[in-house]
């Protein structure tokens, strides 16, 4: 395929930041991604937190972005219509030891710039959310919850819509110089293309070697989660963390997500597999123990789902140091942005992180402003969250908002016909699950599942057979039970 | 607001038993609200046979023996709403259900709960390993295959020995998939002996007791699950792992009731049996709130479910007539034998059938109905098992009226 002025490799919370920036100026750009749809790795196996920035060096990247990130979000939440809530967090602790470390992430927060952080006592603690374990805690007020998915499906629809291509199923397999131009080869098709930004996520690195970077060192450190019933959720206001440990990892949090759930997790322990996603029995018993000192009410009755992601960091082979985000642009690999070991907190920084990208673009091409781009973009309005006055109205103007199709969560066939037909031409199980939260309820699916399919198949106009779960392997069904008469 | 006197939420057997012995009664003011385009809840989708048995003494298919009760219910003219979910209950029993047509909200003088029960699912018994297609509830595969016509998969394990499990070993089998084996955690069925004959024995397919999955495997679409065996504590045994090539796994893993709606109404639920605490009239802890079916208690035969909602319906057209009913204050109370037991509360001044499930097989036992030291009843028992429901009526002329109701399994 040709003539492209910048093709962006990976989907992810980062490229399709990176897309969204990119779109305010007139450039032709496309964004590959090797899965169906955008956030399909570690975007979407997060807690989804809007980190302060407390625990990051001062004058690293890292915190730089994370600080930006979080205290621009509000501004963004409402362009992008992406579910927000500056909920604040609680640091917990139980031992002197926990206090100390706890004032010294507070001074390390006050030197990246974090806002109105304070030690609060037990009382204040039970009266913030009475559902929190620990004896006193610190108090951080900028920290918020979102949802990393819709946040990552919002960028790259707004990126879309002011002219950004995307295109899923393609693996980056090779990169080659071609006279003044890339030529970036796929699984199904190949790319031209004068610039190339790596946004691989944990495939940086191999996508760094492709353009004559090093293949930098990095390991997975990863974590599992148990995700609890919205009746759990009642009994949980605001993110409970422990106290960071000396080098400022968190071990297993509960987190209320912006729908009303409750997370719990992750842990952290060292894989090998690039793509390890499996959960664990030790580890699901590990969390089982953990979560109680954090959120009380952890039970069993409320597990609907669990799963795990990956945070994926850059380390020196020689010291085993973790290492901060790498962002560079070296001259004599012409026409390049090299974004490696971008893991936590990669959603609070994906717009720092992809303007900082752009700039080095839009400076060296003399790009122009995209006239027309436009920094708003609407979500699927949902009907779960209307009021009986507004469901009355949306159902009279458009009769599918009243037929219940998800009934854990209440979404309606308006909104599944909405998700099928997104802008990005995503067709999966997955996609429209992350889009409407269809099938994320108790019964997971049990109830809808059925009927999404079918919904699949009419409104594309495809076969059962082409239907997908999530990965381009991944069909639901072998055929027909028998052939129709 | 539309006033009604009685409002059904489900149109499945429960609902439809329901409704027609109100009618029956003489209550005219009735109306079934239900989420389908059609009567018949889940036994649409149930198409073996062995239903009715104990209610009509002959063997039916699932649309059979719901069409027994839709066709009088369409004959005695009760009006039904069908493509229209209920969202919202409230404690003064306003009902608000949603469908293409608009929001509609009604004041009912009795609600009706007669929701069924929903599957309980992988996340919720935290199988580990990795997510890939292929991985689905009995009684989804069975909904894909029987009302779309859509073959999930050739080459089947199947985990859990509830009924609709085994049910669906045979369906798969019978439409030329291979099931390699059924694995129960417990070191006994889950679902009913005449399944385990009808459905896995006549087709060669293994039962395992005291095995269980611990590992999927399939980045895609479901490779292989490691199935092992499991102590008596229920925990996987290091070194029994067995690894099983296959595209499919069906989970039979358990039913629960689904109290979503009369949680929203403030009815209080039972730990025990995840369903709402009732007394002998199926009222629930609202006043004009009754409950019945598997939206109660998870029933083995749907015949009990039509017969519970049946004596649901006479309590209704009393608490109508007589504008509430006797005031239930004494407890049923339960031994460690026993999971739980409907009705949770009596008068001790009305004869009423006591529903229960024992926690265990047992042989040659014994169910003790005590009020402290007086002995009210004990029913001897050849064999006891957890998947069969135990219904004892009871006398009122037996029961004392202060002390509250011990029930115990003994051998």
């Amino acid at each position: 395929m040709a003539g492209f002025d910048v093709v962006i490799v990976g989907a992810g919370v980062v490229g399709s930041a990176v897309a969204r920036e990119l779109s305010r100026y007139n450039v032709h750009a496309a964004v590959l991604e090797k899965e169906l749809d955008v956030a399909c790795g570690n975007s979407s196996r997060n807690t989804g937190m809007l980190h302060a920035g407390f625990t990051y060096k001062p004058g690293t990247l890292k915190a730089e972005c994370a600080v930006e990130g979080n205290q621009e979000f509000d501004q963004v939440a409402k362009e992008l219509n992406v579910p927000f809530r500056r909920t604040g967090k609680v640091v917990v602790g139980f031992t002197e030891h926990d206090r100390e470390n706890l004032l010294k992430f507070k001074a390390v927060g006050e030197k990246n710039g974090v806002r109105g952080m304070r030690i609060i006592d037990k009382e204040e603690l039970n009266r913030l959310d009475s559902g929190a374990g620990g004896e006193f805690a610190m108090y951080v007020p900028d920290s918020g919850i979102l949802d990393p998915m819709q946040y990552t499906i919002a960028l790259a629809e707004n990126a879309c819509m002011n002219g950004v291509e995307f295109y899923f199923g393609r693996k980056v397999t090779a990169i080659e110089r071609a006279g003044k131009e890339y030529l970036v080869r796929t699984t199904k098709g190949d790319f031209q293309t004068r610039w190339v930004i790596n946004c691989a996520g944990m495939y940086a690195p191999e996508i760094s070697e492709m353009l004559g970077y090093p293949n930098y060192p990095t390991k997975g450190f990863k974590g599992e989660y148990f995700v609890l019933d919205k009746k759990a959720g009642k009994h949980l206001s605001i993110p409970v963390y422990p106290a960071p440990n000396d080098k400022g990892g968190f071990s297993t949090h509960a987190t209320p997500t912006i729908d009303g759930n409750v997370l719990v997790g992750p842990d952290s322990y060292v894989t090998e597999g690039r793509e390890d996603y499996a959960v664990t029995k030790e580890h699901l018993d590990g969390l089982i123990a953990d979560g109680q000192k954090m959120f009380r009410h952890m039970k069993r009755e409320y597990f609907i789902r669990n799963f795990a992601g990956i945070r994926w960091k850059r380390y020196d082979p020689e010291t085993g140091e973790i290492l901060d985000f790498l962002l560079e642009a070296d001259e004599d690999k012409p026409n390049t942005v090299n974004l490696v070991g971008i893991e936590s907190p990669g959603i609070t920084c994906a717009l720092p992180l992809a303007r900082r990208a752009v700039k080095i673009v839009a400076e060296r091409e003399k790009l122009q402003k995209n006239p027309s781009f436009n920094p708003c973009r609407r979500g699927i309005r949902r009907y779960s969250e209307m009021t009986t006055e507004e469901k009355k109205a949306a159902i009279a103007e458009n009769p599918d908002y009243g037929e219940v199709v998800c009934r854990c969560e209440n979404v309606s066939r308006a909104e599944i016909l909405q998700a099928i037909h997104n802008p990005l031409g995503v067709h999966t199980v997955t996609g429209i699950k992350n889009r409407t939260r269809a099938t994320m309820g108790r019964c997971q699916g049990g109830y809808c599942e059925t009927r999404i399919t079918r919904m699949i198949e009419e409104e594309l106009g495809i076969t059962l057979e082409q239907v997908r779960y999530s990965r381009e392997g991944s069909y639901m069904f072998t055929g027909k039970v028998r052939e129709d008469k | 607001m539309r006033q009604t006197d009685v409002v059904i939420i489900g149109g499945g057997p429960a609902g439809l038993a329901a409704a027609a012995r109100l009618w029956e009664k003489g209550v005219r003011d009735i109306l079934i609200l239900e989420r389908e385009h059609f009567l018949g809840g889940i036994l649409r989708q149930c198409i073996h046979d062995g239903f009715g048995l104990t209610r009509f003494g002959e063997t039916l298919s699932g649309p059979e023996y719901a069409a027994r009760f839709i066709d009088q219910v369409t004959e005695m003219g009760i009006p039904y709403i069908t493509d229209t979910t209920v969202i919202d209950i409230s404690e003064d029993r306003k009902v608000t259900a949603s469908s293409r047509g608009g929001i509609l909200e009604i004041q009912a003088g009795a609600v009706v709960l007669t929701m069924g029960c929903r599957e309980r699912t992988r996340g919720a018994i935290s199988i580990p390993g990795q997510r890939p297609a292929g991985v689905l509830t009995a009684g989804v595969a069975q909904s894909y295959i029987n009302l779309q016509n859509k073959m999930v998969g050739r080459e089947a394990v199947i985990l859990g020995s509830g009924d609709i499990g085994m049910i669906m070993a045979r369906r798969m089998t019978l439409e030329g998939a291979h099931v390699q084996a059924v694995f129960e955690v417990q070191p006994y069925a889950s679902g009913l002996p005449r399944n385990i004959e009808q459905c896995l024995n006549d087709y060669n397919i293994p039962l395992y007791l005291s095995h269980t999955v611990t590992d999927i495997k399939g980045e895609e679409r479901l490779e292989a699950v490691v199935v092992s065996q499991v102590d008596e504590w229920m925990q996987p045994i290091p070194g029994t792992e067995r690894e099983y090539a296959c595209d499919t796994l069906i989970l039979s893993v358990g039913l629960i009731p689904e109290n979503e709606l009369s949680l929203a109404a403030g009815v209080r639920l039972d730990e025990r049996s995840k369903g709402a605490v009732v007394d002998e009239h199926h009222q629930t802890s609202v006043p004009g709130i009754f409950a019945a079916g598997n939206v109660l208690q998870v029933h083995d035969l749907v015949d009990f479910v039509s017969m519970e909602a049946e004596s649901l319906a006479d309590s209704v057209a009393r608490y109508l007539a007589d504008k509430g009913l006797l005031e239930c204050g004494l407890e049923v109370k339960t031994d460690g034998n026993v999971t739980y037991t409907i009705p949770q509360k009596i008068s001790g001044t009305e004869d009423f059938k006591l529903s229960l499930r024992v926690r265990k097989p047992v042989r040659n036992a014994c169910i003790r109905l005590s009020q402290g030291k007086n002995i009210v009843l004990e029913k001897k028992m050849l064999k006891v098992i957890p998947a069969e429901m135990i219904q004892i009526p009871v006398k009122a002329e037996k029961l004392r009226r202060e002390k509250d109701l011990e029930v115990s399994v003994i051998w």
